[in-house]
């Protein structure tokens, strides 16, 4: 069992209110979710070419008494880069102008236990071990602020209980994915990724639902193009909600397995895996309430 | 009539079944639940001719192994509304999730709206009455009773078939193995008009076909193949 909540806000004064909307979704999904937590938001996008890293080093020797500010002296001192970095415990962003492939392999090289959680112009991604209300204060979830963003609470079944094996999961920039359920195939899928060079941080199963569906975004896929190939592709159980730039993205398998619930009010999207986790929003008694049906796709802009 | 009120958002949802469950025999008084807020098992085990208006969206299970009580769910019902019902009624005004109705042995369900995949699902001799469609795979292996599907339904309806019997107004998108449509005699006439006026639904029996088992897999058949 896993809970997962997506808000997308309409009206653009509630982007500021986006993290205090959710926090009561997420915390409402703790009985399906109560081992970890983690969300991506999405908010207006860097200048240029400047991309951001959502770090974590939690599972580095010195946990939340990271050095950061050793991190961005070093990267100065080997690159020349300059980064600027927001530390919020054992959680940082880094932004720079420089290719983001170029700043991973130097990370990866010179602090391979840190762990890179997301890259893009748009997304922050937090997540980690405990309740989502321990997760959600750790960050500071309720004051974030954004257009829309995507939200997980997990209770393990396919892979350990770890920080990286969390959710959501990303892969290229600007890309995320939660999952509630179970995939019968992601070894194949693996398999039929990793000759491309597609590389897997982790054993989960929803790890390859979510570089296969980046996969085909890269490729050239439009997002529902995208989705149908991932009907065909991915076997098994499950509810996806996905986050891109400009869009929140749903869908259920053919049998429905994992449920999912929608209220739209003229003001915003919110999504998740029960009502209990919509029922505090403004308005939400007025909201056109529905249940997505089976291998449907459910796509909302921002 | 007595008629109390439990607020959900102040108080617990056990009190609430611990009151219900507590009344004494034969009470016929009427409670009303605000605020369910998507809490699951309102009004689950009921075995007093209460009524029960839940007002708002119900979680899993509402009105589950219901007897005698009538629980009407103001709003949509989450997986598993009555299911398992023994008697009385249950009667959501908006959708309902998976699995309604699910191995309800008497009573009556009415859903005013859609139900979802697997509605009546192992069905052992309650009503069901659905205003709206109703996803795949309903009334599987379902053994006794009768469902009504006011509009179309999804994949493979009435797979496996015993002795259960639908009526359907709309179009199935498949019909499971077994499961087959029949000539609507008079007795089944007469039936669906009496579940159509129950359920306070307004449409014409003669509009609906019957769909039922074809019986073919009551016994094994070694030379099928597999192939059904």
């Amino acid at each position: 069992m896993c809970g997962i909540v997506g808000l997308l806000v309409k009206t653009p004064a509630l982007k500021q209110q986006l993290g205090q909307l959710m926090v009561p979704m997420l915390i409402g999904m703790t009985e399906r979710g109560p081992d970890s937590a983690g969300l991506a938001v999405f908010g207006e996008p860097l200048e240029g070419s400047a991309r951001k890293l959502s770090l974590y080093s939690g599972l580095t020797d010195d946990g939340a008494d990271f050095n950061w500010h050793g991190l961005t002296h070093a990267l100065k001192e080997h690159l020349s880069v300059d980064a600027q970095i927001e530390v919020k415990h054992n959680h940082a962003v880094l932004t720079f102008d420089v290719s983001p492939d170029m700043i991973k392999k130097w990370l990866r090289e010179h602090h391979p236990r840190l762990h890179i959680l997301s890259t893009g112009q748009t997304i922050d991604l937090y997540k980690d071990i405990g309740t989502p209300t321990q997760v959600a204060e750790r960050y500071g979830f309720a004051s974030l602020t954004g257009s829309h963003l995507v939200g997980h609470t997990r209770m393990a079944t396919e892979s350990a209980v770890t920080p990286d094996r969390a959710h959501p999961f990303t892969a290229g920039e600007d890309f995320c994915l939660v999952h509630n359920g179970s995939l019968s195939n992601p070894y194949g899928v693996r398999r039929k990724l990793e000759p491309f060079g597609i590389h897997f941080d982790t054993d989960n199963d929803t790890e390859a639902a979510c570089r296969f569906l980046e996969w085909r975004l890269r490729e050239g896929d439009d997002l529902e193009t995208a989705l149908q190939k991932g009907f065909e592709e991915l076997d098994g159980f499950y509810t996806f909600l996905m986050g891109t730039p400009d869009k929140l993205a749903l869908i259920r398998d053919p049998f429905a397995c994992k449920p999912a619930v929608v209220a739209e009010t003229d003001d915003y999207v919110a999504i998740a895996s029960e009502f209990r986790s919509l029922a505090h929003l403004p308005g939400v008694k007025h909201a056109k309430v529905f249940e997505p049906a089976p291998e449907e796709m459910y796509v909302w802009n921002a | 009539m007595e008629r109390v009120t439990f607020d959900l958002a102040s108080t617990p949802l056990r009190e609430v079944n611990g009151y219900l469950h507590r009344l004494p025999g034969g009470d016929q008084s009427h409670v009303d639940v605000k605020n369910p807020d998507g809490a699951h098992n309102i009004a689950v085990g009921l075995d007093q001719p209460v009524t029960v208006e839940i007002h708002g969206h119900a979680g899993y299970y509402a009105g589950g192994m219901n007897k005698q009580a009538s629980v009407i769910v103001h709003g949509s019902a989450g997986t598993g509304v009555a299911e398992n019902m023994m008697s009385g009624k249950v009667h959501v005004k908006g959708f309902a999730s998976n699995g309604a109705g699910a191995t309800a042995h008497g009573g009556l369900l009415v859903i005013d709206g859609d139900a979802g995949l697997r509605c009546g699902i192992s069905l052992k001799g309650g009503d069901i009455v659905v205003g709206g469609s109703v996803g795949s795979f309903s009334a599987f292996m379902a053994q006794a009773g009768r469902m009504v599907i006011c509009g179309d339904a999804g994949d493979a309806l009435g797979d496996s078939l015993y002795e259960a019997v639908i009526y359907l107004r709309g179009e199935a998108k498949s019909l499971g193995a077994d499961a087959r449509f029949e000539p609507m005699t008079d007795a089944d006439l007469k039936t669906l008009g009496d579940l159509l006026a129950a359920a306070g639904m307004d449409h014409d029996p003669k509009s609906f076909k019957r769909i039922a088992s074809s019986r073919s897999l009551y016994h094994w058949n070694a030379d099928a193949n597999q192939e059904y």
